[in-house]
């Protein structure tokens, strides 16, 4: 029986773990936070097809069950040691065996507050599309001054494909993220006229097209191309937004009610500190650096130590779970070569 | 013909082409010059600007003491060479008068004395000028020697860098290597010969005669001293060595009130390319080093606006920050300089700002305008406005809604046209208001609307000046804290607009300002400046990312800036939270 430490319990961990049980290993799951499931926690439901982010939790945590796999919640991976093949990796006071190591450590929502000009905490009514999420979950949509908003503003790429913010890189799920708000939004709030501020939408998988189309045929969400400039606050306290309209040429200036930032992806910062423990190299973008682009998504630079879910890049949770797949069958097969 | 009657005709030569080359460039600047500036002259030449220029090239052009300022070894290098230099035909020349008994001899008699004086000499003081001259040498060789050694191992003189040189250069350069070795060895040799000199020179020589026979070395030694006099001369108008003269006749000309105006390209503008030395020290001071920038900075624009090979890659990769200007030992205007040549190179576009027109001004005592960057960093804004509530002021957002730009980025673009639509857009909407008061949070503003802007009877203040003026006298009450803070200086409110004071005196009273080693007017650029159009924003990084880790070496809880576009810049690479002198102030507030 092989030992194997995951680190980090979102959805790409817990899958992982419980494949890699599956197949007779021992797995033993270091959580930084309180609970299993990470990011996902705070979402409402996910797109294409509004499917509530409960569903998935709830298949994670019955499928947890299953197997007897060792929990760590509140624990990080304070030290790591190289035995034999494998690592010592201490935790508290407590010391594992690994002979492979998963990193599944997720990823960091952009800090909007970086783009100073679109007001983020600064301005009331500003959120990121993870507050509205919450406010979904909570069916409270109403403004700070506790009104229906009359109109509402969703702008995208905050914080991705931004060279002054050092993200060169598409997060990718925001656009259709985006849309998937726009028309929850329209269906809680059907006398809303809501605006998505987009440089251009990239749906790129299964049912996204037909998702934007359906935002614009069924509910009348205008999709207008170009960054936003500036948010302020006007003097009857709804905000005011700055942009160009690059389809017509034309500057536009629009008062509104809420905005809602769609912020990028980014590497998160534990994950460099942990990269660096494991000795792993990582991209310029701060992600994992895979061995290969086409042929090895998720095994890393050093043997033994592989990745899954958004440590490596951006991805949708459909994306996150078949890479946790992946990726517990490379570990398998690297375990057969011992 | 005897030897003596034509050994000394290139150094005669040479400085008749000097002369006549120099006087004549002098002329011709003065005849390009605007006529407000010749009568500048005119007015300036009898009175006592003229004796204080006369005082300031004895202190800069002779004793450097703007570059002991900044590097003493380099200081005492360019002095002595320059002062020694000058004294040795200044003592020589009164040598020679004593020994003639007057003023009146051939000129080449004081410069080749040695070589016309080779018996026993009986005149008033001949012991003292023989020793003076000799020390006098030395001290110009200890210079000499410094030059070797600086040309070879920059890193001695406190210089990361020193200049390329050209062609024509490495001649120049060769040949006053050359001079004062020279004459050492024609002084000494004949010595040897004639016992001619002090005991020092006499011993000397008396030391290398018994080596050889020295007589037959003497005439080809003088003949060489002469030609790499001659050769000196007739190259120093060609080569940076024409800074010699052009640095004294810029000394005149700014002491006499010509200014460089950066719409008018006039003659003034060679009157200060030509008087840089290209020493080297704005090399050192430019923060686009880090950035591995090494072919824009001032020193290779002047040398490309002489040699009239300037391209836009160089002349538009300068962030205008000031550094190297404070720094010129010269006082060479080159942030102006540059500015010119940008007009000069820029197509001017016709860019319609129509739409402003429509604007109608309110009536007020007091304007507040915000400008682009204080719009894009709308926590700066908002504290400004709960400033200005909390003062009870009455005043006008001039660009609350409608945002006209000051005018200033097009104009450090080399955009005039374009800025003056702009300017003259503004202007007209803050006369129409009435204002005596124009209140901005942005030096850049700030800067455009002192200097380029005719606002009569309206006071143009910086939001430091202006808080710090509410908080002396009790319009606004701040709190002492804990925090620690270091002061970040903008560029164009420092050492463009020379606002120190105000903000360090502003912040001092809520917080603990930590001084810094370079600040004020060796403040480092946040390295986002508007008048840099060439370079790219990873190298923009890495001068925002350098200077923030300095500010982080002195532990401070936060960054203190006032300008918008510095707190932007660098709240990409933030290790310490960088904020505006309006924010801190209203967090000051907040704790009553």
């Amino acid at each position: 029986m092989k030992n194997i430490v995951v680190v980090g319990g979102g959805i790409a961990g817990v899958e992982t773990a419980c494949l890699l049980a599956e197949s007779g290993n021992h797995v033993t799951i270091i959580e930084r936070s309180d609970k299993l499931g990470g990011k996902l926690n705070q979402w409402y439901c996910l797109f294409p097809d509004f499917k509530k982010s409960d569903e998935v939790l709830d298949y994670i945590h019955n499928r947890l069950k299953n197997f007897d796999i060792e929990v760590k919640l509140k624990s990080v991976v304070e030290n790591v040691e190289p035995n034999g093949n494998g690592w010592f990796i201490y935790t508290g006071n407590v010391r594992y065996a690994a002979d492979a190591v998963v990193l599944a450590t997720g990823y960091d929502l952009f800090d909007a507050t970086r783009k100073e000009e679109l007001g983020y905490k600064i301005y009331d009514n500003v959120y990121t599309q993870a507050d509205i999420e919450a406010k979904f979950k909570s069916g409270n949509l109403k403004t700070s001054y506790g009104k229906d908003p009359e109109r509402i503003a969703i702008v995208h790429c905050v914080g991705s494909r931004d060279e002054k913010c050092h993200n060169m890189y598409c997060s990718k799920v925001c656009c259709v993220t985006g849309v998937k708000q726009a028309i929850e939004l329209a269906k809680f709030l059907p006398k809303t006229e809501i605006f998505c501020f987009y440089m251009d939408l990239r749906m790129y998988d299964k049912h996204f097209e037909e998702l934007y189309r359906s935002a614009q045929e069924h509910h009348n969400i205008q999709f207008i191309r170009g960054r936003v400039s500036e948010v302020s606050e006007s003097s009857d306290n709804r905000l005011s937004i700055k942009t160009e309209d690059t389809l017509s040429g034309r500057p536009m200036k629009m008062k509104l009610d809420m905005i809602i930032l769609l912020a990028g992806m980014e590497a998160k910062k534990n994950t460099l500190a942990t990269a660096k423990l494991f000795d792993v190299e990582t991209e310029e973008s701060g992600f994992l650096k895979s061995k290969d682009f086409h042929l090895g998504a998720g095994i890393l630079s050093r043997k033994g130590i592989f990745a899954a879910g958004t440590c490596i890049s951006p991805m949708s949770i459909k994306e996150t779970i078949e890479n946790a797949r992946s990726s517990a069958f490379q570990v398998n097969e690297y375990l057969k070569s011992l | 013909m005897n030897f003596s009657d034509y050994f000394y005709y290139p150094f005669l030569i040479g400085t008749i082409f000097l002369f006549v080359v120099v006087f004549g460039r002098f002329i011709k600047w003065f005849i390009g010059l605007s006529k407000i500036d010749k009568m500048r002259v005119r007015i300036g030449l009898f009175s006592t600007k003229t004796l204080k220029s006369v005082w300031e090239s004895i202190r800069e052009g002779l004793l450097h003491h703007n570059i002991f300022k900044t590097n003493k070894m380099l200081g005492y290098m360019h002095m002595s060479l320059a002062f020694g230099w000058f004294l040795l035909i200044v003592v020589g020349h009164i040598e020679t008068s004593c020994y003639h008994g007057t003023m009146f001899f051939p000129f080449q008699h004081s410069i080749f004395f040695r070589y016309y004086v080779t018996e026993p000499v009986d005149f008033p003081g001949h012991v003292f000028f023989s020793y003076a001259m000799e020390i006098l040498l030395f001290f110009v060789l200890s210079g000499v020697m410094l030059a070797y050694f600086k040309r070879f191992r920059s890193k001695t003189f406190g210089m990361k860098r020193t200049t390329r040189m050209r062609y024509g250069d490495r001649i120049g350069l060769t040949a006053l290597w050359l001079i004062f070795p020279t004459r050492f060895l024609c002084e000494t040799f004949t010595a040897g010969v004639y016992h001619n000199g002090s005991p020092i020179f006499n011993s000397i020589g008396s030391a290398f005669a018994s080596i050889g026979n020295l007589e037959p070395w003497l005439n080809p030694l003088w003949l060489l001293y002469s030609v790499v006099l001659g050769v000196f001369f007739v190259a120093m108008p060609y080569t940076r060595y024409m800074h010699i003269p052009a640095e004294i006749n810029l000394i005149f000309l700014r002491n006499w009130g010509v200014t460089l105006k950066e719409r008018r390209v006039n003659t003034f503008t060679l009157a200060q390319v030509y008087s840089c030395s290209r020493c080297g020290i704005c090399i050192d001071a430019c923060q686009l080093n880090l950035a591995g920038i090494k072919n824009s900075q001032s020193v290779y624009v002047l040398k490309n606006i002489r040699n009239k090979n300037l391209s836009d890659e160089v002349l538009f990769n300068c962030l205008i920050c000031g550094k190297c200007q404070e720094a010129c030992p010269v006082g060479i205007d080159v942030n102006k300089l540059r500015i010119t040549q940008r007009i000069e190179t820029t197509r001017q576009y016709n860019s319609s700002y129509d739409y402003l027109k429509t604007g109608k001004a309110k009536q007020t005592d007091m304007i507040y305008f915000a400008g682009c960057m204080t719009h894009l960093t709308p926590a700066i804004k908002k504290s400004m406005l709960k400033i200005l509530d909390a003062a009870g002021e009455n005043y006008w957002f001039m660009d609350e809604n409608k945002a006209p730009c000051c005018g200033r980025p097009l104009m450090l673009a080399g955009q005039y046209d374009a800025a003056q639509k702009l300017i003259d857009n503004n202007t007209k909407m803050i006369l129409d208001s009435g204002a005596k008061k124009l209140l901005v949070t942005c030096p850049i503003c700030y800067k455009v609307f002192k200097e380029d802007y005719h606002l009569p009877n309206i006071e143009v203040v910086h939001h430091s000046e202006y808080i710090l003026d509410l908080v002396k006298n009790g319009r606004l009450k701040v709190n002492p804290s804990e925090i620690r803070a270091v002061y970040h200086d903008p560029c164009e409110l420092g050492r463009g607009s020379h606002i120190y004071e105000q903000p360090r005196e502003l912040l001092a009273s809520t917080l603990t300002l930590v001084p810094m080693d370079r600040e004020r007017e060796k403040a480092l650029c946040c390295g986002g400046s508007l008048a840099n159009t060439k370079i790219s924003m990873a190298e923009r990084d890495i001068l925002s990312g350098k200077a923030m880790e300095e500010f982080a070496s002195y532990n401070p809880d936060v960054v203190v800036t006032s300008c918008p576009l510095c707190k932007k810049t660098f709240s990409k690479v933030n290790s310490v939270p960088v904020k505006d002198l309006a924010e801190v102030v209203v967090n000051s507030m907040k704790q009553e």
